[in-house]
């Protein structure tokens, strides 16, 4: 047994980590391991990044196709997609958020990594509403945290 | 305890109303069930046992466990989760008293029809949409009030493929359901009967006898079917410890009901039982209605339900405890807290690992056992097929039982998903209405297709447990020449 099958936290070795020029691009990371029947990612990658051999097989990012535009991660029905991008100090990671109150541009959150323990502070750069009532919010966090916050804490 | 704002729904309270509950007055909103405001109110006992006077709460919210019986405008053992509050309605709880012997004699109605369909969820309106769409007659009945069945309270997008709807809610999946068979309605090819609940089965031959009534209207309907679809869904199943039967202990559907349809809190703290789709779907959800989880806890080594799912909660701090599982709950009148504890590979609880958590809700999210006593009631070959969730109707792979005529969709036919549920009532509905037409190319092309597409859902890891009943059902249909 997998340790995430019993914890529910997929760890950093379980995912394909881009590399520092792919990831100065920014591109789409899907934290969807297991062989689930579902595809909406792939039809939704305008570029054709997204593959998978068959339906229940897990999505395959091709790095150097991806441009990070993050409509995979708008459709994901299990809210797995998180797009990360670095700039020279800090990271900038867009992720699904469907909690009231939604952040305001400029706002300082709290980050959160994938237990939900806070690592710092995150300053929101955008909020994408979408008709589905998914939002994207994209924040900037430590460059170093890049590949821990996946989730935030709306402060007020 | 009524939800304001929610990320993913909006709740109209437009029109705001009163009835009188054992002679108090209670406010409630137009579209509101009689349990559900009462909820809000904060009455949580609903009911007692009559043997030793136990209380009881709301559990399922659906119509199948009773415990929220009461007398409605002098209508007897009234599911008072399913019946749409009014103004001035006059509700009493705990009534013991037989009714008076001169219960006013309901109105009759005479329904012959083509096509019967029990169940207006996913299977049910895709069989009717199927048939309706065939120029058959078609009767489609809900004991529910609204159309859609579980996918009215499903506020979480769905997997599957875009063909399938993947990505939309299920709420939005309902919505269009509903618009098309009402379409059809409009058109006079189906006919819609909600709030109405079929209670028996009298009989068969070339056509199908079954009774009907709608309580509050006091209208009962006696159908003579041709063909005959139960898609009657599932129950939830409880779990036996001390205090499983307090006012706060719920089935996961329920709490789904309470807070996605009505907009209605369950309590402050929950406690998760299961970690299958459903616990880790509804506990994602309560956090949405601003609902605290506790933790989930889940007997199992493994959790059971997506991982997808499980990181959703996880990234919000809710921790799952694998290998554990609930000793007791406890509470006066209602729940105080809950004993969870930690299980040996024996399944026995480990001594010393007792842990007291304090909340008001416990939600049960151990599986579901297809609803299907009319099937047996009309004396359909049956077997308990464990894969399946419980006892099931044998049914071959056009859906047709062992009774000529009866066919059977959806969870009814073994616990699976909407997606699974859909495709199995246009089977259904399909073959149901080439009995009555003929086969021809194109109807045989389309169940092709249909099958196939089933087919494919059912493949990968987490078919497997829907592959293995099915097998097992088909293998015994063929064995028994059905
Ligand atoms: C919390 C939760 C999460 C889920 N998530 C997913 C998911 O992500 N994806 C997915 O594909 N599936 C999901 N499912 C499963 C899916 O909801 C069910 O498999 C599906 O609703 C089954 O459809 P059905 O039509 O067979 O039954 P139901 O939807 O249960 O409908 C049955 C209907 O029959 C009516 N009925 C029953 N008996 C009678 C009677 N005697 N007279 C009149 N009417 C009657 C009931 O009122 C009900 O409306 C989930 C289920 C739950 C509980
Ligand atoms: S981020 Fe855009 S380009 Fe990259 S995989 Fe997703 S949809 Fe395709
Ligand atoms: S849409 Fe999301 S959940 Fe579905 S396969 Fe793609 S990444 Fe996984
Ligand atoms: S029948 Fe009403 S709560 Fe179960």
């Amino acid at each position: 047994m997998k340790e995430y099958e019993r914890t529910g936290v997929i760890s950093i070795e379980e995912i394909r980590v881009p590399s520092e020029e792919q990831l100065k691009r920014g591109v789409a990371i899907t934290e969807c391991i297991q062989e689930i029947p579902c595809n909406p990612c792939v039809d939704a990658c305008p570029v054709n990044a997204i593959s998978m051999e068959d339906i229940n097989s897990p999505p395959f990012v091709d790095y150097d196709r991806c441009t990070g535009c993050a409509q995979c991660a708008a459709v994901c029905p299990g809210l797995a997609i998180f797009v990360v991008k670095l700039e020279d100090e800090s990271a900038l990671i867009t992720l699904p958020y469907e909690f009231l109150p939604l952040p305001e541009k400029g706002e300082e959150v709290e980050a959160l990594d994938r237990e939900g323990r806070g690592v710092g502070k995150a300053i929101v750069r955008r909020v994408v509403k979408k008709k589905d009532n998914t939002a994207l919010v994209t924040v900037s966090v430590d460059r170093k945290l890049a590949m821990d916050v996946r989730n935030i804490r709306v402060l007020r | 305890m009524r939800i304001d704002i929610h990320p993913i729904l909006q709740f109209d309270r437009e029109r705001e109303i009163s009835f009188l509950y054992n002679g108090n007055k209670i406010k409630a909103f137009e579209g509101e069930t009689i349990a559900s405001a009462l909820h809000a109110a904060g009455i949580k006992v609903l009911s007692h046992s009559i043997k030793l006077n136990r209380p009881r709460g709301f559990f399922c919210g659906i119509g199948k466990c009773s415990s929220c019986l009461m007398r409605v405008n002098g209508v007897p053992n009234v599911r008072t989760c399913i019946t749409p509050v009014e103004d001035g309605m006059v509700v009493e709880s705990d009534v013991q008293q037989l009714p008076s012997a001169e219960f006013p004699g309901s109105n009759k109605e005479d329904i012959s029809v083509d096509i019967l369909v029990v169940g207006a969820g996913p299977a049910g309106i895709s069989a009717a949409i199927e048939a309706g769409k065939r120029g058959v007659s078609v009767l489609l009945v809900d004991e529910n009030p609204m159309l859609g069945g579980q996918l009215i309270k499903q506020t979480h997008k769905f997997f599957g493929s875009r063909k399938e709807r993947a990505g939309t809610r299920g709420i939005k999946i309902a919505e269009e359901l509903e618009e098309q068979v009402r379409e059809l309605e409009k058109n006079g090819k189906v006919k819609i009967l909600p709030g109405t609940s079929v209670f028996g089965y009298y009989g068969g031959g070339s056509s199908h006898m079954l009774g009907a009534a709608n309580k509050m209207s006091n209208v009962m309907y006696h159908i003579n079917a041709k063909k005959v679809i139960f898609a009657c869904g599932a129950q939830e199943n409880m779990l036996s410890f001390p205090g499983n039967d307090l006012p706060g202990v719920y089935g996961a559907g329920g709490v789904q009901t309470l807070m996605n349809v009505y907009g209605i809190k369950p309590g402050k703290r929950v406690l998760m039982i299961g970690a299958g789709n459903v616990g880790l779907i509804v506990s994602y959800q309560l956090l949405q209605a601003g609902v605290e989880v506790d933790r989930v806890v889940e007997a199992m080594p493994r959790i059971g339900g997506y991982s997808v799912h499980a990181a959703k909660l996880r990234r919000n701090g809710v921790p799952i405890y694998t290998s554990h599982s609930v000793k007791e709950v406890y509470g006066k009148d209602r729940v105080e807290g809950a004993i969870v504890a930690k299980l040996d590979e024996n399944w026995n609880f480990v001594e010393g690992s007792e842990e007291d958590v304090k909340c008001d809700t416990v939600c049960l999210a151990v599986g579901l056992t297809p609803s299907a006593r009319l099937l047996f009631q009309a004396g359909v070959k049956r077997d308990y097929i464990p894969e399946a969730g419980g006892y099931v109707a044998i049914h071959n792979m056009e859906m047709e039982t062992s009774v000529k005529g009866i066919y059977v969709a959806g969870d009814s036919s073994g616990i699976e998903e909407a997606s699974t549920a859909m495709l199995e009532g246009k089977i259904a509905g399909l073959s149901a209405s080439i009995s009555l037409t003929g086969r021809d190319s194109s109807t045989t092309a389309k169940m092709e297709e249909y099958i196939k597409t089933l087919e494919e859902m059912r493949r990968g890891p987490f078919g497997s447990k829907a592959r293995e009943a099915k097998r097992k059902i088909l293998e015994e249909a063929s064995n028994e020449g059905i």
